[in-house]
């Protein structure tokens, strides 16, 4: 077990150096740079912009450098935003996503996970239909689709809630939903579909045939084999919904990492793109791994190899 | 057959009237009455019996259609600016075209009214589906080609190669792939460019650069989950009975792979390039709501959405209308995909 998680992090800090090297030298070999779109910077100044950065130095030495800074746990300074550290920028923004995705996974699980149970229970009556046809639904429509529409219906005609920032509990209520909505439609199916899977397996007929207790046999048989692909699925969307999603924080002008992860790359600010993208692949690597711990702890028949 | 009288003996007990020649009646028996159903016979008419895959379908033809065809016959064109008429709601006409109306000329509607440059929304919103499904038909012929050609490669060979292959794969699964995005149509803009200007590349013009870099970020990105799938269902495939079965009766590779291999494959694969449709559609939409989809005037379902989110407390039709119907679009081809993977897989059988 040691051995085998010991072998999978040593994978992923090989998967994390090579994302980071290759987003590296993408980065620097698309044409155009930090400083050129800025306006009325002098041939002169920009020198001194690239020599105080270090952009006047060649590829492989800056990358040496950012690789050995990086290791040491120095991301550099924010070339765009004047006096910012990048692990500033990462430590201030994330919390905001990750308050705001954390809630909306939780409330994706706790929604989805008992309705796809209900609308496996009852497969081919009215409940079941219509768990499925919202569900179909839900994975259709895009996110900035469902963000306006709650934005016009709650914000703008009923007034109910508000519709810009973070300030207060209400303010969190559309974004968290906007976010959870695609998540709990997938989930819905996923348990619906695995679910369905275990209700035809022999041993819940045996359950079922030694006259045990519907409620035990289907809470501790059915529920918590069934909940396994749940388990999958759930690391690597907490690891994307925990960074932020773009478009939910730029209509509801939400300052969190997803807006500033795009907004570093058009600004081409590289030591914030890089710094992000190692953030990012961090995290998802080591969702992936724990994932796959969790799996091994919850289901006795897989094997670590 | 006689009971064996003595169970221990070796000796063969052959009943000689086993052995007789077969009367006519008994060769009647083993005469086949109905035609053997094929592979593909048997999919379509599950395929057909399932009414929610029918009515994508029609759906899907419909809009097709809509999206193809009429764009030919509608009297506006999508980048056709009538000036005086911006900012009409759906079936209203301006001053001019009322005036006109009066004379007795016949004016064209505008069924689903115009955009604040006075273009005729319909044949926007049909151009838009075209272009929408554009995307998500190339795209997913794109990703079906790359995916399986790099997954039965690695299933094929095994071994380190495989390991190797596999790895990049969960590389590019890792790298956030807005950056890609984002950074390729950067740095494909100049060369695309320059080639648009070679002779023989004029289509490129035609296409729309962006939507060549949108192309080319698919090619390169969203093959992962196709390698994997052809890769797990060819190791599986080949490990099979009937394969090594085919093989012990002396059927030739080619024979293994026409007969055995392809047609087990091709269900899943047919599906899950179905399913690829409407998720290439959903990025598409996305990166017009980013602003790097297709160029203007040219529309795209997801630009006239993020371009409808403006003003959308005035003119809410404009972002109801695609938002719908990409949504619609989504929606009959992921149930269209189910339905063929219902229809098509043959582990879906019971």
């Amino acid at each position: 077990m040691v051995k085998y998680i010991l072998k999978r992090l040593g994978m992923a800090v090989v998967t994390v150096w090579l994302v980071a090297t290759l987003t590296f030298f993408l980065m620097n070999m698309v044409p155009g740079g930090p400083f050129l779109s800025e306006k009325a910077v002098s041939p002169k100044a920009l020198k001194a912009l690239e020599a105080k950065y270090g952009l006047d130095k060649p590829l492989f030495e800056q990358y040496l450098t950012y690789m050995g800074d990086a290791v040491h746990g120095d991301f550099g300074d924010s070339l765009k935003q004047r006096g910012r550290t990048v692990s500033g920028i990462i430590t201030s923004k994330f919390p905001v996503s990750a308050r705001l995705g954390g809630m909306a996974v939780l409330v994706a699980f706790c929604i989805g996970v008992p309705l796809g149970c209900i609308s496996a229970l009852n497969r081919g009556k009215i409940g079941d239909n219509i768990i499925i046809v919202i569900a179909t639904c839900g994975i259709a429509v895009p996110s900035f689709v469902i963000c306006t529409m709650l934005m016009y219906v709650f914000g703008v005609r009923l007034g109910w809630l508000p519709t810009l920032g973070l300030s207060t509990w209400k303010h969190y209520i559309m974004p968290v939903l906007a976010l959870a909505f695609y998540p709990t439609a997938y989930i819905t199916r996923l348990m619906r579909s695995s679910m369905l899977d275990v209700l035809g397996q022999d041993y819940m007929r045996t359950a079922k045939a030694k006259g045990l207790n519907q409620m035990v046999s289907l809470f501790k048989h059915a529920l918590r084999n069934a909940i396994l692909p749940i388990v999958t699925y759930m690391g690597p969307l907490l690891a994307y919904t925990v960074t932020g999603s773009f478009i939910v924080e730029k209509i509801f002008t939400i300052p969190g990492l997803g807006s500033e992860f795009i907004g570093s790359i058009t600004n081409r600010d590289y030591t914030v793109i890089m710094g992000t993208t190692i953030f990012l692949a961090t995290l998802m690597v080591f969702m992936n791994v724990v994932v796959d711990i969790v799996y091994k702890l919850v289901d006795p028949r897989i094997k670590l190899k | 057959m006689k009971e064996n009288p003595n169970p221990l003996s070796f000796q063969a007990r052959i009943n000689p009237d086993d052995f007789l020649p077969a009367s006519n009646e008994e060769k009647q028996s083993l005469v086949i009455m109905r035609e053997s159903v094929s592979f593909w016979k048997d999919g379509v008419r599950r395929f057909r019996k399932n009414k929610v895959a029918m009515v994508s379908l029609v759906i899907v033809i419909i809009i097709m259609l809509f999206s193809f065809v009429v764009p030919a016959f509608y009297p506006y064109s999508y980048e056709q600016q009538i000036r005086g008429s911006e900012h009409l709601a759906p079936m209203e006409y301006s001053e001019e075209e009322q005036a006109r109306m009066d004379n007795g000329e016949h004016v064209f509607p505008h069924i689903l009214g115009t955009d604040k440059h006075g273009r005729d929304y319909a044949i926007r919103v049909m151009m838009g589906s075209r272009v929408s499904l554009i995307v998500g038909l190339v795209a997913a012929a794109i990703i079906l080609i790359v995916g399986s050609v790099f997954g039965s490669i690695a299933a094929f060979f095994g071994g380190w190669v495989d390991i190797i292959m596999m790895r990049i794969v969960d590389i590019i699964y890792t790298i956030p792939d807005i950056l890609l995005i984002v950074l390729l149509s950067f740095a494909l803009k100049a060369p695309l460019e320059q080639l648009s200007q070679a002779p023989g590349f004029g289509w490129i013009q035609v296409l729309g650069r962006n939507l060549i870099s949108i192309f080319i970020v698919f090619a390169l990105l969203y093959w992962g989950g196709m390698a994997r799938m052809v890769r797990s269902q060819i190791l599986t495939l080949k490990e099979s009975e009937y394969v090594t079965a085919a093989r012990a009766l002396g059927a030739s590779n080619a024979r293994i792979i026409k007969k055995h291999l392809l047609t087990n494959c091709i269900g899943t694969l047919i599906v899950t390039t179905t399913l690829q449709i409407p998720s290439s559609i959903f990025t598409e939409s996305f990166l017009s709501f980013l602003g790097i989809g297709v160029a203007v005037p040219m529309p795209s379902l997801g630009s006239l959405a993020s371009d409808a989110i403006n003003g959308f407390n005035t003119f809410p039709y404009l972002l109801f209308i695609p938002a719908v119907l990409i949504s619609l679009i989504i929606l009959s081809f992921n149930l269209l995909g189910d339905g063929l993977r219902d229809a098509f897989d043959p582990k879906m059988k019971n």
